[in-house]
């Protein structure tokens, strides 16, 4: 990667176009005065070369899931299947209108029809929304469902949800968004929900929990059967956080589990890309007693992300009934066996079977001595990009201060995985030697590490 | 093994990888799944398909869907689209890459991100933009709970009738569970008071009509509420931007950047504001600092106010945004260019006055907005037998003349209409 | 080893007050900013906002982390130090010296509550 500092507003002459326009045929009204613009509009003028050559060069500074691996716990980076791009990029879909009568849209309907069928059916839930655009789109729109199963039942007490303290993020702010109060139950010494510690918390104010299952740590919640019992008995509903589906596809159901609502992220699970941080899909599935009001949460203006939607088909379509049952076991497979190659150089707090992937809590060996700090999760997640590797999911969970989350997926073979325990395991003898070379990492990428303590103080938000 | 080209496994790794676990088989990895939830059937799915298998079968599904000459706009233009917009947004290094929290190797997400926050300021003459959220309904909705939320006491937000009805739904929905109270009016300053924490107004209406808001800020402010007015960025280029009315939050759909209309997503909702309100802009926000070299980097900022640091007590739960979306919006705008734009909107001006002379002088439809100027889009009270009349366009292949919750029927022309196609819709109304 | 100034009193939450007269003016210790790291934005609240002890009253930021600031006292906040709007680093730099807000105690009596500097010291070890 090289370093290109250039800015779409830095090339170009006033004059230069890089438009190409039909010819005028009719006259239309000046707008009128009083509604006319009259600051200048200061956009670019390039030609179409330099705007291609720009962007060109732009993409040359970033990493993707086409140019290496990509172990970043809890999203589920698999490889991106290049058909997916082409039938969602097909003009005979991108070309309709999102208010087209019915008749005229009978092959996109029958996709996401195909598309809501499958789904149901991986998920042993009945049917599904679209509209959610995101995994915390679609949390919301999950919640707003549990609220009106309780709204139609006249239940107006229950506007607390539960939430386990290893949770993303996005679960107490979407509950929050959702007028719901958040009651945090806490992990027991091994990583899982302290069914003990729920029980009390269980009752007529509680709409539900929220849980991911495997959780952030890629435990299994074992227990699940007991929490799924607790909870109906005391009226709750049991939301399932789809972000960790991905080694349960083809191996457990969250419907058979007892989760009455769920979202998924097609972006993850289902292979589509990640764009840069979007778009992705969140749709949500829903068991038989909350179907009722699956066309209440309307979070989108239209049918939600379409063409995401069209990619995951594709991959479900070729996974079909014989692949799906390996895509679970092959994620797990290659966590663990990441796992099991580097306990002896990072510290594993959770020694147990993990699923989709698990936590380090930091190095053994930091090479703390005298005067100099050891090596931080930090400077090993930088130190990683030095050697082609994106980074793990770092300081979250936050049960573990130096929390390292790893997710290999199942589209990586062993080849990459074992490349990157020899990097781990180098890594970790560079900490030992001299962590400096670890905390001014990462050296051979276009730029190294930002001043973002400015970049807050001072904020510059546009060019 | 081996049948799935994603699965890199051979029967060889996997006992090589199952012995350093210290398992035997696969099925040893999921002990810890009680027996009960392990799925045992088989998976009621369509048998795998081959990739051209997958190809033939949308190719297929595609031909169930009518292609037609779309001349509806009500939120989703079918505005011309660069080759080159899809051109860049397909290079894998930015279709396959994550959210830049690594900014060492994502500078160029960042950058262009640092481009379209920039573009969307100078297009509002707002003083900052998030880096995009879900599409124009969803972001009337982050506006709305940013007033709410800049406002401690307050709890009263004002939505005008006038916005698009998808507009409306979202709002609705997103503010049933929040403890404010929504109210949904025509004269949104009659509805000003101690309790109103803001107002969202569009700049054009639902029936494609300009809207006049001069005076709007004056009155929202001294009643000391916030104004967020909801636009379409593509016409900026010729109408007074968010920021000439005076109000405090531009918001709207960016869709009409060059986005095809994909069925109604993958959009791109935008936020801008002044920078008063920067601290309570839901979602990311691209900032430029400097690296360990002195280097000019950018980077994601204020991340203190997102959820995963605050969680519960973020202003908004989004966690994502529309990048590969901005991408396009981005390229889109640099190949314009400020002129580029301003001639879009004349050339949809055009054939949007051009099809209106031609359907009034039909006599089979009356304007009921006469004196009300509009650039693309407008609508016509019918006089005539609509169903007939929206099956014969259909059966000419138009989609046009779509009906709205008065009754009215919307038309919208962009600069991909040629005379040749307005005339023949014209013709297909004259005939009826 | 975080400072801990004689003759003030602390929260739980990390905020320090020094009592003058009816005003409490209040801060946040050595601890809190030196758990926080370099403080990037204060938050802070409108001066004539009534406040309840234990309500929070605005936050720190950092690059990675928010504090909400709880105040230690119920009352009416009469000053705002606007000199931590541009420049936050300030509360770093001397957290004793650089105040966050000062409040007009409606009860006195909530300050029985507070930790003497011995016993913060201790719940800070």
């Amino acid at each position: 990667m090289k370093y290109y500092d250039k800015l779409i507003f830095e090339l170009g002459r006033k004059g230069r176009s890089g438009y190409s326009l039909p010819k005028s045929f009719a006259s239309a009204p000046a707008v009128p005065e009083n509604l006319a613009r009259k600051t200048p509009l200061e956009l670019p003028e390039v030609s179409e070369p330099d705007v291609v050559r720009h962007y060109t060069n732009l993409s040359q500074m970033n990493f993707g899931v086409d140019t290496g691996f990509y172990p970043l716990g809890s999203c589920t980076m698999k490889y991106n299947p290049k058909i997916n791009e082409e039938v969602a990029n097909h003009p005979l879909f991108t070309g309709l209108h999102p208010l087209q009568p019915r008749e005229t849209v009978k092959g996109a309907i029958e996709m996401i029809e195909g598309l809501d069928k499958t789904l149901a059916e991986i998920t042993g839930l009945k049917h599904f929304t679209f509209l959610p655009c995101a995994g915390a789109h679609g949390e919301l729109a999950g919640l707003m469902l549990m609220r009106e199963y309780h709204l139609a039942r006249n239940d107006f007490a229950r506007t607390k949800v539960i939430v386990p303290d290893s949770a993303h993020g996005t679960n107490p702010a979407s509950a929050a968004v959702c007028g719901l109060e958040i009651v945090e139950v806490k992990s027991r010494a091994d990583g899982l929900v302290d069914v003990e510690d729920l029980k009390p918390l269980l009752g007529a104010e509680i709409a539900g929990i929220m849980m991911t299952n495997p959780n952030t740590l890629g435990l299994f919640e074992r227990e699940i059967g007991e929490i799924a019992k607790l909870v109906h008995d005391s009226g709750g509903l049991l939301y399932y956080d789809g972000a960790n589906m991905n080694p349960l596809l083809g191996k457990v159901r969250p419907g058979d589990m007892g989760f009455d609502i769920l979202h998924l992220n097609l972006h993850k699970t289902f292979s589509t890309p990640h764009g840069g941080g979007g778009p992705g899909s969140g749709p949500v599935g829903v068991a038989e007693s909350v179907l009722p009001y699956l066309h209440i949460p309307v979070v989108s203006g239209f049918h939600g992300n379409y063409s995401v939607m069209m990619k995951a088909y594709a991959y479900i379509l070729m996974l079909g009934r014989e692949n799906i049952k390996m895509a679970g076991p092959l994620a797990t497979l290659n966590a663990n066996y990441i796992k099991e190659s580097l306990k002896d150089c990072y510290k594993l707090p959770i020694p147990s079977i993990c699923k989709h992937e698990f936590v380090f809590d930091g190095l053994i060996n930091d090479g703390a001595h005298d005067d100099v700090p050891g090596a931080t999760t930090l400077d090993i997640a930088k130190r990683l990009l030095d050697y082609g590797f994106h980074a793990p999911t770092i300081y979250f969970p936050l049960l573990f201060s130096q929390a390292l989350m790893i997710e290999p997926t199942e589209t990586e073979s062993k080849e990459t995985l074992d490349e990157f325990i020899a990097v781990m395991r180098k890594i970790a003898e560079e900490a030992a030697e001299d962590p400096n070379i670890l905390r001014s990492a990462p050296h051979n990428t276009p730029v190294s590490r930002p001043d973002e303590t400015t970049a807050a103080r001072n904020p510059i938000v546009k060019a | 093994m081996g049948t799935f080209a994603y699965f890199p496994h051979t029967e060889e790794d996997i006992r090589a990888m199952l012995k350093r676990i210290g398992v035997s088989d696969l099925e040893d990895l999921y002990s810890d799944v009680p027996n009960a939830f392990k799925y045992k059937g088989e998976y009621e799915l369509p048998e795998a398909m081959s990739e051209q298998e997958v190809r033939g079968y949308f190719e297929n599904l595609g031909r169930k869907n009518v292609q037609l000459k779309v001349f509806v706009g009500q939120g989703a233009y079918d505005h011309y689209v660069p080759s080159i917009a899809s051109y860049i947004t397909s290079r894998s290094e930015f279709l396959t890459s994550y959210t830049p929290y690594q900014s060492e190797i994502s500078q160029g997400t960042l950058r262009y991100i640092f481009e379209y926050q920039s573009m969307i300021c100078r297009l509002t003459g707002m003083d900052v933009s998030n880096a995009s959220i879900y599409d124009g309904p969803s972001a009337a909705a982050e506006a709305l709970r940013m007033m709410l939320a800049s406002s401690r006491k307050r709890k009263k937000l004002v939505l005008s009738s006038a916005v698009l009805p998808h507009v409306r739904e979202v709002v609705k929905t997103y503010m049933k569970y929040s403890d404010a109270e929504l109210v949904i009016a025509e004269d949104v300053l009659a509805e000003l008071g101690p309790d109103v924490a803001g107002v969202l107004v569009p700049q054009i209406c639902k029936h494609g009509r300009l809207k006049d808001l001069d005076g709007y800020a004056e009155k929202i402010h001294d009643a000391g509420a916030l104004m967020a007015v909801y636009c379409d960025p593509s016409t900026l280029a010729v109408l007074k931007s968010p920021a000439e009315w005076g109000a405090d939050i531009a918001v709207g759909e960016g869709q009409s950047l060059g986005l095809p209309l994909n069925y109604g997503g993958p959009y791109l909702g935008f936020i801008a504001c002044k920078k008063e309100h920067l601290r309570k802009l839901p979602g990311r926000i691209v900032g430029q600092t400097t690296d360990a070299n002195g280097k000019r980097c950018f980077v994601l900022t204020l991340q203190a106010r997102e959820q995963h640091i605050r969680r519960e007590r973020a202003t908004s739960n989004i966690c994502s945004n529309q990048s590969l979306m901005c991408l396009w919006a981005t390229v889109y705008l640099s190949l314009m260019g400020p002129e580029g734009l301003k001639k879009v909107n004349r050339l949809s001006s055009e054939g949007a006055h051009y099809l209106y002379d031609r359907l009034i002088a039909t006599g089979k439809f009356e304007d009921t907005h006469k004196d009300k100027p509009f650039l693309k889009e407008f609508t016509l009270k019918p006089l005539c037998d609509v169903a007939k009349l929206q099956k014969a366009l259909l059966d000419g292949g138009y989609f046009a003349a779509l009906r709205l919750e008065n009754g009215e029927l919307n038309f919208c022309v962009t600069e991909k209409h040629s005379k040749a196609e307005i005339d023949e819709l014209v013709k297909i109304v004259e005939d009826l | 080893m975080s400072k801990i100034i004689e003759g003030l009193l602390y929260s739980e939450s990390h905020e320090w007050v020094k009592v003058d007269g009816k005003v409490a003016i209040i801060g946040v210790t050595d601890f809190a900013q030196s758990e926080m790291g370099d403080i990037t934005y204060v938050d802070l609240p409108s001066k004539d906002d009534d406040i309840t002890k234990d309500e929070d009253f605005g936050a720190l930021e950092s690059v990675k982390a928010s504090s909400e600031l709880l105040c230690p006292v119920s009352g009416t906040i009469v000053a705002v130090n606007e000199k931590l709007e541009d420049a936050p680093e300030l509360i770093n730099e001397d957290p004793y010296a650089n105040w966050i807000i000062k409040v007009e105690m409606s009860d006195a009596s909530e300050l029985n509550s507070l930790l003497t500097a011995a016993a913060y010291a201790e719940i800070i070890k």
